[in-house]
């Protein structure tokens, strides 16, 4: 599978698969889920690997000074990375990473 | 939504939202104005749109806009087709310099040039600063005499945020330049915007124990007419003023209002000596005094206002207007909106009113223009 292509049973060797809310399909063809390569890595560069494969949507998650947006949540395998290392939040090879829109930016 | 009540004589109106943009057409084309309104949106569905412009020079039939999502951040966008199509986010085609440490909030100011500078366009941008294209958008890069200054560190945000929201230049290349931003207040620029210089004096900053400093006040907005842009109109957050002398100094005209606390102030198209604000009551309740939803308008550059009434709820009307939400058109046009989702428009300096529409989102931008035909 090439990279950020359509997601498909599990993801191969190498890359994670990425969930984005509708908001954001418009960067990727209309697709929910993509997978992406680089892992193991931390999450900001799976996000840079995103951006490579689908431009448009890392600047969505992440401001020009390298932060996760306020009302951006992003999931590793469950869990949020605020809780965790933020962007530093190790990502191993075959995990997943869900992208929400945080409930308090409505 | 729309209305068949006469208030339609040509402009577009280009309708900022908390949830999205709105454009309204007159439906007969801007002929007699009888027709009433076409109400065409939402573009950018769930986004807040604090600005937008339109873009006539060069040959140009373009609209701004600068959507701005709590989750994705904010975007400048461009239609070559008056809404049909917008140009694409993938770039980000306005942020600040790596080493200022700042990420850009909201852009609160679409300001295209003069006629003698067709390819320049300035943002307004929150954190305060300005931004300036010289190729008609393609690039951006922000003023460093602003973004360097150093009363920065010192700026205190209003309640909307440390925003830069008015942008006046005398229209020439390099020339003068006068911006607003709370709660910083007024700066000029005498030399193409390299250096700018706190222009306050006289200005009142209520909510400071020193009610006249250098800089801190809470400017709402300022207006100029380009026949005397020497003399400027100012809104402030506690304050009517007027300058004629480019800012360097300002005399208090808040004569005859129910209240000289406000955001929205515009000049009259074809009369430097016409302006239009709609007073609220207080900094604690920001609503039109009395329930009453009254333009008010100075014919003398602020020596006395009338109310503007005729057309316009006077019972149970808690409205507020703000800063962007009041514009104006050649010949007579006149036109606001309310954070309650009414718009309204008047074609006779604003002694009459009509309904454009209502049940919008709140409106926080209004800007009329009149769309270059074909």
């Amino acid at each position: 599978m090439s990279a950020g292509t359509l997601a498909a049973g599990t993801p191969a060797a190498g890359l994670v698969r990425v969930t984005l809310p509708a908001a954001l399909t418009e960067f990727t063809g209309g697709r929910s889920t993509v997978d992406v390569p680089g892992a193991p890595a931390p999450v900001g560069d799976i996000l840079a690997a995103l951006g490579a494969a689908h431009p448009g949507v890392r600047d969505r998650l992440i401001t020009e000074r390298g932060h996760l947006r306020p009302h951006v949540n992003i999931f590793v395998d469950g869990e949020n990375i605020r809780f965790l290392s933020g962007l530093d939040t190790p990502v191993t090879d075959g995990a997943e990473l869900v992208v929400l829109p945080a409930v308090s930016g409505g | 939504m729309a209305s068949g009540n006469g208030t339609n004589g040509g402009g577009t109106l280009l309708l900022g939202t908390t949830k999205g943009a709105f454009l309204a057409r007159p439906r007969d084309g801007g002929g007699a104005g009888d027709g009433g309104w076409e109400l065409d949106g939402p573009h950018f569905p769930g986004e807040e749109i604090y600005a937008m412009a339109y873009d006539d020079r060069a040959g140009r039939s373009r609209l701004w806009a600068a959507p701005h999502s709590p989750f994705w951040g904010t975007t400048l966008r461009f239609s070559d087709d008056f809404g049909a199509s917008w140009s694409g986010t993938a770039e980000r085609s306005v942020s600040f310099p790596e080493d200022s440490g700042l990420s850009l909030k909201r852009i609160w100011q679409i300001q295209p040039g003069s006629a003698r500078e067709p390819d320049v366009i300035r943002l307004g941008v929150e954190p305060a600063c300005l931004f300036i294209s010289h190729d008609a958008g393609e690039k951006w890069e922000a003023v460093d005499g602003l973004l360097n200054h150093p009363h920065r560190e010192r700026w205190e945000p209003g309640a909307g945020g440390l925003c830069l929201h008015t942008i006046i230049t005398d229209g020439e290349p390099g020339g003068r330049a006068t911006i607003a931003i709370s709660a910083a207040g007024t700066y000029r620029s005498d030399d193409g915007g390299a250096n700018w210089a706190a222009r306050n004096n006289g200005v009142r900053a209520e909510f400071l124990p020193d009610k006249h400093p250098e800089f801190g006040q809470c400017v709402h907005k300022i207006v100029h007419h380009p026949s005397n842009p020497g003399r400027l109109f100012l809104q402030n957050h506690w304050g009517l003023y007027r300058s004629d002398d480019w800012g360097d100094s300002w005399t208090d005209i808040a004569n005859g209002v129910p209240s000289d606390f406000g955001f929205a102030m515009a000049m009259h198209p074809g009369d430097a000596d016409t302006v239009y604000i709609v007073p609220l009551e207080s900094d604690g309740f920001r609503c039109t005094p009395e329930a009453k939803l009254r333009v008010y308008r100075t014919r003398n550059a602020g020596t006395s206002w009338e109310a503007l009434t005729e057309g316009l709820p006077q019972r149970n009307a808690y409205e507020t207007v703000l800063r962007d939400a009041l514009d104006t058109l050649a010949p007579g046009q006149v036109f606001f909106g309310t954070r309650s989702g009414k718009v309204y428009a008047s074609r006779d300096d604003g002694t009459t009113w009509g309904l454009v529409c209502e049940g919008l989102p709140p409106v926080v931008c209004v800007k009329a223009c009149a769309p270059r035909a074909g």
